[in-house]
């Protein structure tokens, strides 16, 4: 009795701990007051604002189609490279293995830098493409390591299988390896797709005049003070992704009591 | 899973389309602005837009530093950035800024004398002053019944674990130079140890060291004491009419942001176009207005409102702005500072 009750405890302070900086958030996205220091009332002004403000919007556009476009990329190069990869003798798997963990354990600051760099020395004009060129690049490592193990997992009977009964290479390909290791894409996808979205310093480093994505917009707040409108921002994407969250959660339960 | 894929290679197109149409039909000329995060009235860009058909870009910075490795490191093309006093006198040194023609900039008369001439841009060659201000004390006439004057409450024991420090080195060491006696660009060694040793003593009695935090904090009477720009300050008490604002008389920081056309510019008329139109007194005026901090435009500050001009916090009396100074580019000696600042946090 005693035990499950500190059990519900432990558990409601863990939640507690993790959504009492956003439900604050939500909270003072309400407030008439620009300081976080008093409550002068309710007022929904910096949504309004928020939807005027050009510069937000456009940083939030920004954020939302390099994560798009560069997490799709990036898990088609990146399942592509898995594949190969895996098929790999055990050495030159290694290598390469080896030569893909290391952009991930590099700090963010040092690929940002180097990649500033290497588009300063070929020409290339620092902005859009640039940054979702950047974003491409460190995105790729992540999709590789979440896709490999599934290929582990997969009983290369199935393919041989496949092939026995006259399935093409690609057709097996298309058919059995990719449905059979479509968890793991999705994972890597979806860690692709947060990480550009929540990138600041390599994005910091690799954008030009003009682009700017929602992390560099809210840092250069700092020295004013972190506006409400980025309160509401943030509100709305908050609730936004609850909203997906619940609606994909429905649809699994569904389909598994349809399965069942 | 098909659907997925569907969904997912539609998702792409579709941002693509969006992408290259909005990608299309800029062939308006555009100007390059690089500004502080959330430090101009955005809706002067639509009257600029309407009156000169020329498109601002709009990039903003948290740091000087930051601006500065932009724009040093080549690939981006600003053609107006907003740097303050000490970064302006280093990109001066290092050839990164165009002289401005000011027969482009007739608006520049409204600029008050007393802006002009600091020795940032001694010949005032390279830059028109936007906002200015200082650093001082302020204080919540609640919790403390001394006469704030000086430097030396901030290492008054009565106030143990109620001043909030600003965390940034040159402001903090600059301060404590200054109360010692010293100048706050001091390149002594043996006036940075003093000053090292006072912060090391003072820190005890420190609640914190914090950046832009310390507005709520002294709006919700966290702390008795802060040393806070003058801005902040007006904003401030503008929340909480308990907090006051004082310029020590051992002097302190006087410090500009001003306006500079950076070499990476392509289009130097226009960005003087774009420095005229800021220096315009409606103009001025809206973002004075705006941001809440000082300005330098004599015929803008008149419009502003009765009680903002006649603040001390805000537009102090000159005279009590004689012991105070522009930060100056410490550049290779910057090392001392970090040491120093780093010995103190360490403690």
């Amino acid at each position: 009795m005693v035990m499950s009750y500190l059990k519900k405890l432990y558990a409601f302070i863990i939640f507690f701990f993790l959504y009492a900086p956003i439900m604050v958030l939500i909270v003072f996205s309400f407030n008439e007051s620009k300081s976080r220091g008093s409550w002068d009332g309710f007022t929904l002004k910096w949504y309004i604002e928020l939807f005027q403000d050009r510069q937000i919007m456009s940083a939030l556009y920004n954020t939302i189609v390099i994560a798009i476009l560069s997490s799709t990329i990036a898990t088609a190069i990146g399942t592509a490279a898995a594949i190969g990869i895996h098929n790999m003798k055990q050495f030159k798997r290694s290598m390469v293995m080896n030569l893909t963990y290391l952009p991930v354990l590099n700090p963010d600051i040092v690929t940002g830098i180097s990649l500033m760099l290497l588009f300063i020395f070929l020409k290339i004009r620092l902005g859009f493409l640039t940054l979702l060129l950047a974003h491409i690049t460190f995105n790729i490592p992540y999709v590789i390591i979440s896709v490999l193990p599934k290929l582990k997992q997969l009983n290369k009977h199935i393919y041989e299988a496949a092939l026995d009964l006259g399935a093409s290479p690609s057709y097996a390909l298309r058919k059995v390896i990719i449905p059979e290791i479509m968890p793991g894409i999705i994972t890597g996808f979806l860690l692709a797709f947060t990480l550009s979205l929540d990138d600041f310093v390599i994005s910091f480093f690799t954008t030009g005049s003009g682009v700017s994505n929602l992390s560099i917009t809210i840092y250069s707040m700092a020295r004013r003070g972190i506006n409400p409108k980025i309160n509401a921002l943030s509100t709305i994407m908050f609730v936004t992704v609850l909203l997906l969250l619940i609606i994909v959660n429905k649809r699994m339960s569904k389909t598994n009591i349809i399965k069942e | 899973m098909k659907k997925i894929i569907k969904a997912v290679v539609a998702m792409v197109l579709i941002s693509t389309v969006i992408f290259i149409m909005t990608g299309c039909g800029q062939s308006k000329p555009t100007l390059k602005v690089y500004n502080w995060g959330d430090y101009i009235d955005e809706s002067i860009f639509k009257d600029f837009e309407e009156e000169y058909g020329i498109r601002i870009i709009y990039d903003t910075f948290a740091t000087n530093e930051d601006m500065y490795i932009k724009i040093k490191a080549g690939g981006s093309d600003y053609d107006v950035a907003f740097p303050s006093d000490y970064m302006i006198e280093r990109m001066i040194s290092e050839d990164l800024l165009y002289e401005i023609n000011y027969n482009n900039i007739p608006n520049y008369k409204y600029i008050g004398d007393e802006f002009k001439n600091f020795s940032y841009d001694p010949t005032n060659g390279y830059s028109v002053p936007y906002m200015w201000g200082t650093v001082g004390i302020i204080y919540n006439t609640t919790m403390v019944d001394d006469t704030v004057d000086s430097w030396d409450i901030l290492w008054n024991e009565k106030y143990a674990k109620q001043i909030l420090m600003l965390d940034s080195q040159r402001d903090s060491i600059g301060i404590t130079l200054k109360k010692l006696g010293y100048s706050l660009n001091t390149k002594n060694v043996d006036e940075l140890e003093a000053a090292k040793d006072a912060l090391i003593e003072q820190k005890p009695l420190v609640l914190a060291y914090v950046g832009d935090e310390v507005k709520d904090k002294m709006i919700a009477g966290e702390a008795a004491l802060a040393v806070v720009w003058s801005g902040d300050a007006v904003y401030m008490n503008w929340e909480n009419p308990d907090l006051e604002y004082a310029i020590p008389k051992e002097g302190s920081n006087l410090w500009f942001d001003a306006m500079v056309i950076p070499k990476t510019s392509k289009n130097k008329e226009n960005a003087e176009l774009f420095i005229n139109f800021m220096s315009r007194t409606d103009i001025a005026f809206k973002n004075a207005d705006y941001i809440g901090y000082s300005t330098p435009h004599i015929e803008a500050r008149n419009l502003l409102d009765e009680d903002l001009i006649n603040d001390p916090t805000a537009y102090p009396e000159l005279e009590d702005l004689v012991n105070c100074e522009v930060f100056k580019d410490l550049s290779d000696f910057l090392r001392e500072y970090d040491k120093i600042w780093t010995e103190v946090k360490a403690r």
